[in-house]
């Protein structure tokens, strides 16, 4: 078991090199001097010069890469062009609404997508299954920023049940909330259905009414056990998802989080700020991916033989 | 297997005459492939509400100026934000222009940007798995260690940066989508091609001396089709809801381009006098994106035994 976390910790290493990678070269070759955009002013060209020499700016880019990379090792990912502050510490401040948000969507994930889904798996084709499958095709087929201006418009405008936008109370998050999970809500109750209805072919199943069982022990004592494992780890993915898919969610409701912040960085041209949430939020993605893996070798024992 | 390629066929009664050859049924499938795969599709009754809809919308996108009398780009300050209306069956935004006509001249930037990137990223990453499959050690690690820091990335966040780097243009969109979208096909040619590589009929065109590159493109490639239909089809919708993505945030297509996505973003500002300028396009991606899905699920289907390798 040791052995296997070990190298699955191993193999996110390089990929890790490689994101940081991606990101510097990608935002390091834009035009445009971030010094003139720095000081909206005219200024004269030997300050201009002066602040690129500060910021190392004339350094050649595989040099910029690694003090990029020390640093962002060492929780440093520079200062925000606009802000003037720290990259780093804006991150933080923002992550607790990232989280608190994502946390909230997983959660109405679950509750609805893997009820759903049992309740699709034991009742195929009827109504019900119709229904739940229909609703989930929609949640993956709507665009984010318009099922959440359509909730904005129904529930905040016309029925005045719940405020517009913010981040305030409770109250707040539950909008945000349900337009952010509901993709993942559809995606666990497909992916309950589906494993349920597989796993009810077993043998075992067939055993467990032939003795003479209930469908409803049937289900619950032995077949959802098993049928639950490749929607746990499908749940342990879609968090580290969740918490960086929230951009379109966050700007749509003012939510002052990390994906917030990464388009707010694109808007103003703050190079640092995008490179620093960009980095953040897939170096997130990543760890999801590992704690997945590692969890599905947990549940599953003939992972941790192999 | 089961494509029709006769270079195929003929190896494989080469190999038949050789007394190599065990069954049958292998040499090839009794009918088509494509009728079978026509006959499969038309089973189902959802993939040909999909197949309508797409054919109705590209009707909508190829006559688009002889359905409507308006201008999509023609600002009239008289009708602002009016509600729909026999003269505007959808309404006005807030330039006065007409909704629908706007929305059937986003219908041709829709598809486009459906098809164009996703057709890139599926040239990129057919080429890389083909060849990272195919030739294996060290090529195949690095191409599949490239796939997997792609696919580490949240995929809107890469397209986001890719267009800040870039700048926010059409063609650039398409460059975004596909520099994004390509590793995920290449994960899955590359684990079709380790299957048909162990293959006799490879095997048999190996020995009669056929040059790598001709056999990865007419006996393997082919074969990868099946599954290379299903990913393009469900590629599509995907880069649509991208682009409408990117247009909200301000990174995709720039005003005054009757982009879907654009639409609604305008008509964000609107939302509690003029629902309608939002709510409409949103519509309009909602049933593309699904037509599409159905289409891609119809073809999975019916594309399903050709899969299995």
């Amino acid at each position: 078991m040791l052995k296997f976390i070990l190298k699955r910790l191993l193999i996110s290493i390089p990929i890790l090199i490689g994101v940081t990678v991606i990101i510097f070269f990608l935002l390091n070759v834009v035009p445009g001097d971030p010094v003139a955009l720095m000081m909206k002013e005219h200024i004269s060209v030997d300050v201009v010069a002066r602040v690129r020499a500060q910021m190392h700016l004339d350094d050649p880019a595989i040099v910029r890469y690694f003090r990029f990379l020390a640093g962002a090792l060492r929780g440093d990912l520079g200062e925000s062009y606009k802000l003037n502050r720290p990259v780093t510490s804006l991150i933080l401040n923002a992550f607790p609404n990232t989280f608190v948000l994502a946390l909230w969507a997983a959660l109405f994930a679950w509750v609805v997508g893997i009820p759903a889904g049992i309740l699709s798996a034991v009742k195929k084709y009827s109504l019900p299954d119709n229904l739940f499958m229909g609703f989930s095709l929609l949640g993956v087929s709507m665009p984010v920023f318009w099922s959440a201006l359509l909730f904005q418009y129904v529930f905040a405008v016309k029925l005045r049940w719940l405020p517009v936008a913010g981040f305030e109370d409770w109250r707040y998050v539950i909008m945000p909330a349900i337009v952010l999970g509901w993709s993942s809500a559809g995606i666990i109750a497909r992916l309950t259905r589906s494993s349920l209805l597989e796993v009810m072919r077993n043998d075992y199943i067939r055993t467990a009414r032939a003795k003479g069982l209930h469908e409803l022990p049937v289900i619950f004592g032995h077949a959802l056990k098993n049928s639950l494992l490749p929607v746990v780890t499908v749940m342990a993915i879609q968090v580290a998802g969740l918490l960086a898919g929230a951009v379109i969610t966050e700007s749509v409701f003012g939510i002052p989080g990390v994906g917030r912040i990464a388009v707010n960085a694109i808007q103003a041209r703050d190079m640092p700020l995008l490179q620093g949430a960009v980095l953040f939020e897939t170096t997130l993605v990543i760890l999801g991916n590992l704690a997945a893996d590692i969890l599905y070798a947990f549940l599953d024992p003939r992972i941790k033989a192999a | 297997m089961g494509m029709n390629d006769p270079k195929e066929q003929d190896l494989t009664l080469a190999c038949c005459a050789a007394g190599t050859c065990e069954e049958e049924e292998s040499i090839a499938p009794p009918s088509s492939f494509l009728k079978d795969v026509v006959i499969a599709y038309r089973r189902n009754r959802l993939a040909m509400v999909g197949a309508a809809i797409v054919l109705i919308l590209f009707l909508m996108a190829v006559f688009a100026p002889w359905l409507t009398p308006y201008d999509p780009y023609a600002i009239d300050l008289e009708v602002m934000t009016e509600a729909p209306s026999w003269s505007h069956w959808l309404g006005t935004d807030q330039f006065g222009r007409d909704l629908l006509t706007r929305i059937l001249y986003g219908t041709r930037i829709s598809l486009v940007i459906g098809i164009v990137p996703t057709l890139l990223s599926m040239i990129i990453g057919t080429t890389l798995g083909l060849i990272g499959g195919y030739y294996g050690g060290k090529t195949d690690m690095v191409i599949m260690r490239l796939c997997d820091i792609v696919l580490a990335f949240p995929s809107l966040l890469l397209a986001m940066v890719v267009m800040y780097t870039l700048g926010a243009t059409l063609v650039n969109i398409f460059i975004a989508l596909a520099a994004v979208g390509w590793a995920g096909t290449a994960r899955v040619v590359r684990s079709q091609v380790l299957s048909l590589k162990e293959k006799e009929f490879v095997e048999a065109a190996r020995a009669v001396g056929v040059k790598n590159r001709v056999i990865m493109v007419r006996h393997i490639l082919p074969n990868c089709l099946p599954a290379l239909i299903v990913l393009f089809t469900l590629g599509i919708p995907g880069a649509i809801l991208s682009e409408a993505s990117l247009s909200f945030l301000g990174v995709g297509a720039q005003p005054p381009t009757p982009s879907w996505g654009l639409i609604v973003t305008s008509g964000k500002e609107f939302l509690f006098s003029a629902p309608w300028v939002a709510i409409a396009p949103g519509l309009f991606i909602l049933v593309t994106v699904l037509a599409f899905n159905f289409m891609g699920d119809g073809f999975r289907d019916a594309l399903d035994p050709y899969m299995k390798q």
